[in-house]
């Protein structure tokens, strides 16, 4: 493979406006300037408007599959609408060197009182398809769709899965040099997800250059030959799509200690002082890995005596649900009486979850367990680095057994027995 | 898709209106190239519009209709004194209403096919002239389908047939460049503020008066000369004096606005071209 650069971004800005009558003014500025036949844009931000992307560089080559990973509001999205060529840069240059066409805005342009045999050729001629080329693709088109029984009902009957269903399969039949997807995959069920990655699997074997915008940081990881990482508008990592995700992790914990939303809650008898994560050196723990040793040390502050507290940690998925807790009372683990300054330490031996940042909770109950004497939210956070790629959170310790040939005859399940299971 | 040339795009903040030549080379292609586009969008348009209509295409004649017929029935009262027609009153004011018409929609498809196409606009990046011509297309089948109203019209009132007809088509395509032309200005502000869509209904009500539509050219000042200097009056009297085998008035003025007509579509092609991609950037997708 030839190492053909198919887009060349230097450079490139893009400020936003945060109230939409000063940017509906802007917007009259930067016309009576462009008319004049002054450059778009400028260096400096005006009032209320803010960097989306700023001084972004980076090239794309042929054969290349690109994640672009970020917090939301990071930049992504307006990243790939520049590529696209929907708005323009204020600032830089973008170079591309081939046909572009973007996953993005499935089904955009389809008319709901038409049929959709009627919308798939307009879809098409949307998308740059000729006619002609269309009416060949046809039947691979509505092949690929998987919903040829109401290809002649009007797209407003459509569920919203089958609207995307279409979308995706006129999309999937054009043969662009470089395209842009962005979460298009959360879309539809299991089996119409799997027809879309393997097509895009397909398009990356012939050489089509992919950038890919995602949340699942599994799938970056598994089909991007490398990754951007973005905060606030700045490029801050390029590189392996591995380190870029844990750049991209860093990025979010570091965000959430400044952003530092305290939820303080409780009667206040004893009130939660700080978490501390140590290592099993009994040190600051840094670098994390799955399967680490690891000490939680919760320091407290009782005001008066208190009988019989319950402590608890809440372990959480950045932004995300509950993964696991740790609870003194699940445990059968009686506090006693307590009274003043102390802290108490719980030891997990192995900290069994899968690389990601995770926020942790503290809170300490009265003796029912359900009435809070404090509470902090997001008191620490935690970030496990590491390899391990896995979809999910938790990692089982395990070990393989080698194969062991069998003669044995193991009977076939049936299609009963595939429904139950 | 094959053997083509891969074609280099470069997106910048340098200003299009800078290099005029370049504008205009990119413009003339996109129109080219989009041809096929338009005539698609034409065609759903189309299709969607009569797909839900019960009456069809009775639509596009019956405003007109309506308007000339309450004119007839005003001038024949003698409620109000509309002057002197060289053609039966009818005849004039039903040609004059149709042709005012053709003017309208002229004016307000461009910031319309906008507006339907925003979610399209703000997500797909496709030839944007695409949408200028396939409103061209929209004002055009409008027009053809009145044409069956006036043909009868015409036999009704025993107004002969003549060449000039063919003729006439000439400046009412140049009335329906000039309503682009200036439909196009207002896109990129229209599409900003919806102070446009909202003043544009008194606007054109009020210009409809101040033309020579439903009344005989006008001899008397100030409106004589406000005939004169309005693009409008000249276009529309000279295609209805052409297709009614009457002398065409004004001749000079005439050709003046014909040309203020093209001017003013090519200008209008130039800014929306320049000022689309600017207030997509301001749209909500």
């Amino acid at each position: 493979m030839t190492s053909e650069t198919l887009v060349r971004v230097e450079d490139v800005s893009k400020r936003y406006c945060r109230d939409l009558k000063r940017s509906l003014w802007y917007g009259m500025q930067d016309l009576g300037r462009e008319l004049a036949g002054r450059d778009h844009g400028g260096a400096n931000l005006r009032k209320d408007e803010f960097w989306a992307i700023k001084d972004a560089s980076f090239a794309l080559q042929r054969g290349e599959t690109l994640g672009l990973i970020g917090h939301n509001g990071a930049g992504k999205t307006t990243m790939l609408r520049m590529l696209n060529g929907l708005i323009r840069p204020d600032a830089g240059r973008i170079e591309v060197n081939g046909r572009i066409q973007a996953l993005i805005a499935l089904g955009a342009g389809f008319n709901p009182v038409l049929t959709g045999r009627e919308n798939i050729f307009i879809n098409a001629a949307v998308l740059g398809m000729p006619k002609a080329e269309t009416a060949r693709r046809f039947d691979a088109i509505v092949d690929f769709s998987g919903i040829e029984e109401f290809i002649d009902m009007p797209v407003q009957n459509y569920s919203s899965g089958m609207t995307v269903r279409l979308g995706f399969a006129v999309a999937a039949n054009l043969e662009p040099d470089i395209l842009l997807v962005d979460e298009v995959l959360a879309v539809g069920d299991l089996a119409f997800r799997t027809k879309c990655q393997v097509r895009i699997q397909e398009m990356r074997d012939t050489g089509v250059a992919i950038i890919f915008v995602s949340h699942n940081l599994h799938t970056v990881s598994h089909i991007c030959t490398r990754a951007l990482t973005l905060d606030r508008g700045h490029i801050i990592f390029e590189g392996d799509p591995e380190s870029a995700i844990d750049a991209y992790r860093s990025s979010v914990a570091s965000r959430n200690e400044s952003v530092a939303q305290e939820m303080r809650a409780g009667t206040g008898e004893i009130r939660v002082g700080r978490l501390e994560l140590l290592d099993a050196a009994g040190a600051p723990a840094v670098n994390v890995k799955v399967g680490d040793a690891l000490t939680f040390r919760l320091h407290y502050e009782a005001a008066e005596p208190v009988t019989d507290p319950v402590f608890n940690l809440a372990i959480h998925v950045v932004n995300g649900q509950q993964v696991t807790g740790i609870r003194t009372d699940a445990d059968d683990y009686r506090i006693g009486r307590v009274e003043g300054r102390g802290f108490i330490d719980v030891i997990v031996p192995n900290f069994n979850l899968l690389p990601n940042a995770y926020t942790i909770d503290a809170v300490i109950f009265h003796r029912d367990g359900f009435t809070f004497y404090d509470r902090v939210n997001q008191i620490a956070s935690i970030e496990v680095g590491g390899g391990l790629q896995i979809n999910g959170t938790a990692y089982l310790p395990h070990r393989w057994v080698e194969p062991v040939p069998t003669t044995l005859e193991i009977p076939a399940l049936t299609p009963a027995e595939l429904e139950t299971s | 898709m094959t053997g083509e040339q891969t074609p280099q795009i470069v997106y910048s903040a340098e200003s299009q209106a800078k290099s005029p030549g370049k504008l205009f080379r990119n413009m003339t292609q996109d129109m080219f190239t989009s041809r096929e586009l338009a005539w698609s969008l034409f065609i759903r348009d189309i299709k969607a519009q009569y797909r839900q209509s019960f009456l069809g295409v009775v639509w596009a004649f019956v405003p007109p209709l309506v308007t000339g017929l309450i004119f007839i029935v005003l001038q024949q009262s003698k409620v109000v004194n509309l002057g002197e027609t060289d053609i039966p009153y009818p005849v004039y004011v039903l040609t004059g209403t149709i042709l005012w018409q053709v003017f309208t929609d002229s004016l307000n498809t461009p910031l319309r096919s906008v507006k339907n196409a925003q979610s399209m606009l703000t997500r797909i990046n496709f030839p944007r002239e695409a949408l200028i011509l396939s409103g061209i297309y929209v004002v055009i089948f409008n027009l053809l389908i009145k044409l069956v109203v006036l043909l009868a019209i015409f036999l009704i009132f025993r107004i002969p047939l003549t060449p000039g007809i063919l003729v006439a088509a000439v400046p009412t395509a140049l009335l329906i460049l000039f309503g682009m032309g200036l439909g196009l200005l207002l896109v990129p502000i229209g599409t900003l503020y919806t102070d446009i869509t909202a003043a544009l209904p008194t606007l054109t009500q009020i210009w409809f008066f101040l033309t020579p539509v439903v009344y005989a050219t006008p001899q008397t000042q100030p409106l004589a000369t406000l005939a004169l200097i309005n693009p409008v009056s000249p276009l529309l009297g000279a295609a209805r004096s052409l297709a009614t085998n009457s002398p065409v008035l004004h001749v000079g003025a005439v050709y003046v606005s014909g040309v203020v007509a093209v001017v003013l579509f090519f200008l209008g092609l130039i800014v929306y071209r320049v000022g689309l991609p600017i207030v997509i950037e301001r749209m909500s997708s």
